[in-house]
């Protein structure tokens, strides 16, 4: 790990929220309770934002929730200034991803209202409402209603509804993943200018994301997690001075040492691969083969920010896919490049039936849930199962929502292979013809 | 970067003084009435002698059309307020959620009718020796056609909420009062205001019906329009019955300006989604008190009173400010809950066991049975009959756009005209040609029943995209395939839930429309709707117990072993 700086030298500041060995458990029906976060320690100081970066799935929103109080851990603290949270923070605001204004009350009105919460005077309120809204660029809009006004104005109403109530600490939650790429860069670089001047109501600042280079743009520190259960797998000081340049040389080597503690394998021994401890990722078969036939095209090799940057995808769209190809063996994930592997070439260049006999193989071979379902069709009586069964399989570690993803990820494979289909009529699962079935030996 | 604009702002209508004055008077006539009509409802009860207090003179219609409107309205108070707090304590405490989610699933299907009897006693006994009782039962009649489905709508509405909007509620700290005024309420405002107009459709039937009653032979009436339809119909006057639906109709139109479209357009502010509904509901009065300042001025004026409740509310507390309590003292918690309710359950069982054994025995349950089958039969027919009738027409209308705009609003009307008000004509013809009530009374209770199939069917027909319905012309499908692959599939979900509605109206109405008078001729037909009438009438409490409980019986268990069920199927297999 010589890539990863320690925070040891900055911030220096004193801490404002402190997370200690906390963990999150979700209860599951029926099953064991799913582990989203597990022992992450974290501390928020003065002076300092820190972007919290992980894949879907690592628990960055719910350790922000947790931090904010609004949802209580497993297991472990959280302090504010020393004092142990029991309800939702005092000292913290949210921003949320999808703004959650309230679209019958005006800008001015849903500004105002955590003051009302508060129990400040109708003068104090709007006179303290006018002051944020000016300074947040909403001058003009505090009689307009929330509908009227565009996504990035929207989220300006976010951020003067949190800052209003002159938090310690700014907490917010993938605030520019809803907004077009133009007005999501015109708000962080309004947020970069902001937290450099003199009036600017908070002393820090929490982030969510999952673009690494929003993280590195904005962040001081960079904390990666990583997924299943959610955990810290890396922090990294960003010394950069403001405003940053994304093209300067210094930028695009943090953006690319990120993107190698995002893909990098996780040092945990694995135990054997079963449907539960190894889920599917959300990739279908049409996207996992456009990507073999991209790095086929550029020999085999590419470098993942390049592919996603021309894509214009970002980490979070882009990386089930490579999970999915890695999975079955299509592909290897070294620091941030990736290569395909012989079966990835073959596959990229077979015809349809070879395609569709070779992909059979590499599912049956390497993801689990599949593998299963096959295994378990087979003995069925006449080959069909109904598809509630699988389903509680899953439920014993996966949400219902959860459960249910992964049977039609399970299905959308096994149709493309041949394996099995699924009766949307009769609810059940139907072992396929493919003649990979035929000479796969049990186990 | 200069702030975008996507829409602009809906330019408010110039204010006139006109307005101003045309608002003021329609205020002054609205209070007015309502003292007038007020005054009547505590006057001294006069039962025991037959509807001495009513008679058939049309000069007393439009009094009478006004007292039945004030029950309505003031039923539709007590609805909102019980909506409120059942749907509110059924969204947010888990354990209410485990108690009220089944009670209000079962309320809502039992046939309200057959408990006329019993509230009409315990409300008189409330009040004795004013209206105000009889009032009472017939508010309350119409309060159980509506309450529970609009507790319901609010419950739905919460518990669907955005999650991000209850953390935005909790990370301001705002007190459990603001939550409930700028973030609950409005929240469930367009599902309350559509369920409340449904119920308040439906609620004219159980209105009309609960006007006058016989009880223990002896009548109870109270002036209203249904009480006057059943005097007119003892006198054999067929004008003014004629006259009384005149008025009925009038009085739907008069709410439906005055009260139901206003409402619903101004209900459109409160919606959450981005896209505005298709057609943004519209009315002329609304408009006109938006061209008023009198409105303006008055929340101006009440806006000191608004931040007094405001720092009132403190009291109740923030909403959810404390993490909900470690796993083990919630686990005693519904320990303790669960063993009260048996506590309560199992000796009321007992007592229902021993109550039937000791006074009618159990022979009566099987012979109630029995009837219940016949009026199940009855039930079926009208389904059938129903949707032969009104699923081709619902279709023919549902896809011609132009046709729907026109027919819409003259459906709802029917739907929400009481369907008794035309018994007495039904009824007469049913002498004339000498046809046995047993088959009539199919007649009378899909007069009610039928339209919440065409209803739903034209909803559904015009909600098949124009895009799948040029396919199939495209691909040259035959009007018999066409039914088969694209229309009959798409409509089904929606009439799944019109025939269960329907089947519902129509248990309900068996219980007055199996036996129906005419002039000095009253006709029974075979059937557990009029066991249950005919009990009432006779004061048989126990005969009355056992028929109200075998048709629940029998309403639950339909709806849970094949209504639910065939909904289930019908949305997931065949939503568009």
């Amino acid at each position: 790990m010589t890539l990863v700086q320690m925070t040891t030298a900055v911030s220096t500041g004193r801490t404002i929220v402190s997370v200690e060995g906390v963990s999150k458990e979700f209860a599951v029906r029926g099953g064991e309770p799913l582990r989203v976060l597990d022992n992450i320690n974290l501390q928020l100081r003065e002076g300092e934002i820190v972007a919290l970066l992980g894949k879907s799935g690592s628990g960055k929103s719910t350790l922000l929730r947790t931090i904010a109080g609004l949802i209580p851990p497993s297991d472990g603290i959280v302090r504010y200034r020393d004092e142990p949270l029991t309800g939702s923070n005092p000292g913290t605001a949210v921003v949320f991803q999808s703004f959650a204004l309230l679209p019958w009350l005006t800008v001015q009105e849903n500004v105002e209202l955590g003051l009302r919460a508060r129990g400040l005077d109708p003068d104090v309120r709007r006179r303290r409402a006018e002051r944020v809204i000016d300074l947040i660029g909403l001058d003009g809009f505090a009689n307009a209603y929330p509908k009227e006004l565009s996504g990035g104005m929207r989220q300006r109403v976010g951020f003067a509804r949190a800052l209003v109530l002159e938090p310690e600490a700014l907490l917010m939650d993938e605030p520019f993943s809803a907004l077009d790429v133009l007005t999501a860069e015109n708000l962080r670089t309004e947020l970069t200018s902001l937290w450099g001047s003199e009036d600017f109501p908070t002393r820090s600042i929490c982030l969510v994301t999952h673009n690494i280079e929003e993280a590195v743009l904005l962040a001081d520190r960079v904390v990666v997690l990583g997924a299943n259960p959610g955990r810290i797998k890396a922090e990294l000081t960003i010394g950069l001075p403001r405003p940053r340049d994304r093209r300067s040389a210094g930028f695009q080597a943090l953006v690319d040492q990120i993107y190698a503690e995002l893909t990098g394998a996780d040092p945990a021994v694995q135990p054997e691969a079963t449907p539960l401890n190894r889920p599917l990722p959300p990739a279908s078969v049409g996207g996992m083969a456009g990507l073999v036939e991209l790095l086929a095209a550029r020999g085999g090799k590419a470098d993942l920010p390049v592919v996603a940057a021309e894509l214009t995808f970002e980490v979070d769209d882009l990386m089930p896919l490579v999970d999915a190809a890695a999975l079955l063996g299509l592909l290897e994930v070294a620091d941030a490049d990736v290569y395909l592997t012989a079966e990835g070439l073959r596959w990229a260049s077979a015809d349809i039936p070879t395609s569709k006999e070779l992909f059979a193989r590499l599912a049956l071979r390497h993801a689990p849930l599949v593998r299963v379902i096959c295994r378990a069709l087979r003995r069925s009586r006449n080959g069909r199962l109904r598809d509630s069964f699988f389903r509680d399989l899953l439920s014993g570690g996966f949400s219902d929502a959860e459960a249910n993803r992964q049977l039609a990820i399970a299905v959308d494979w096994g149709r493309y292979g041949e394996l099995f289909d699924h009766d949307a009529v009769d609810s059940e699962l139907v072992l396929g013809d493919s003649l990979v079935l035929g000479d796969t030996k049990e186990g | 970067m200069l702030p975008l604009i996507r829409r602009a702002a809906p330019t408010r209508p110039a204010r006139t003084v006109l307005a101003d004055v045309v608002v003021a008077v329609g205020v002054l006539v609205l209070l007015w009435v309502f003292v007038e009509l007020a005054a009547g409802t505590t006057a001294p009860i006069t039962a025991g002698e037959t509807s001495s207090a009513i008679n058939t003179d049309p000069a007393n219609l439009p009094y009478y059309a006004g007292r039945s409107m004030l029950r309505m309205f003031v039923a539709l108070v007590f609805s909102t307020i019980f909506a409120f707090a059942v749907g509110i304590a059924a969204a947010r405490s888990r354990r209410a959620e485990k108690l009220l989610v089944p009670a209000l699933d079962i309320l809502q299907s039992v046939p309200i009718l057959g408990f006329l009897s019993v509230t009409v006693t315990f409300f008189i006994g409330l009040f004795p020796g004013s209206t105000l009782g009889l009032e009472a039962a017939s508010v309350f009649a119409i309060f159980t056609s509506q309450a529970w489905n609009m507790a319901f709508a609010v419950y739905q509405a919460l518990t669907t909420q955005p999650r991000e909007l209850d953390e935005a509620a909790r990370m301001m700290g705002l007190t459990r009062w603001q939550r409930f005024v700028k973030v609950d309420a409005p929240s469930t405002v367009i599902p309350l205001t559509w369920n409340a107009l449904m119920s308040l459709a439906g609620g004219w039937f159980f209105l009309s019906a609960s006007e006058a009653i016989t009880l223990a032979n002896k009548e109870y009436t109270l002036p209203g329009l249904g009480s006057y339809v059943l005097l007119a119909t003892r006198e054999a006057r067929m004008d003014r019955v004629l006259l009384a639906i005149a008025v009925m109709v009038l009085v739907i139109l008069a709410v439906n300006t005055l009260f139901a479209r206003p409402l619903t357009a101004w209900a459109e502010r409160f919606r959450v989604e981005e896209a505005e509904a298709d057609q943004a509901p519209r009315s002329v009065v609304l408009d006109l008190l938006r061209r008023s300042r009198l409105p303006r001025r008055l929340a101006q004026a009440l806006r000191p009173l608004g931040e007094a409740l405001d720092r009132a509310g403190r009291v109740l507390g923030r909403t959810s400010a404390r993490w909900p309590a470690p796993r083990g003292r919630r686990v005693a918690g519904d320990t303790v809950l669960g063993v009260a309710l048996l506590a309560v359950l199992v000796p009321g069982t007992w007592w229902a066991l021993d109550y039937v054994t000791t006074t009618v025995g159990w022979s009566e349950v099987v012979h109630a049975s029995a009837l219940g089958l016949v009026t199940f039969g009855r039930v079926l027919i009208v389904l059938a009959l129903a949707s032969l009738v009104w699923v081709p027409l619902g279709v023919w209308i549902g896809m011609n756009p132009r046709v729907t705009r026109f027919a819409q609003p003259v459906v709802q009307v029917l739907a929400s005209f009481p369907a008794n008000f035309l018994f007495p004509f039904a009824t007469a013809l049913l002498l004339a040609t000498h046809v046995s009530l047993d088959w009539g009374g199919i007649a009378l209770m899909s007069l009610g029943a039928q339209w919440y199939i065409l209803f739903n069917v034209i909803a559904g027909a015009s909600a098949i995209p124009t895009d799948l319905r040029e396919a199939v012309v495209d691909l040259g499908l035959s009007p018999a395939q066409r039914w088969r692959y694209l229309v009959l599939p798409a409509v089904l979900p929606a009439y799944v839930t019109g025939g269960l509605t329907a089947a519902g109206g129509a248990w309900n109405a068996s219980i007055v429309a199996e036996v129906a008078d005419y002039g000095d001729t009253t006709l029974h037909a075979t059937g557990l709707g009029a066991y249950i009438t005919a009990a009432t009438e006779a004061g048989l409490y126990p005969r009355i117990f056992v028929g109200v409980v075998v048709m629940s019986a029998f309403v639950v268990a339909l709806n849970r072993l094949v209504w639910r069920p065939l909904q289930r199927w019908a949305h997931t297999r065949f939503a568009l």
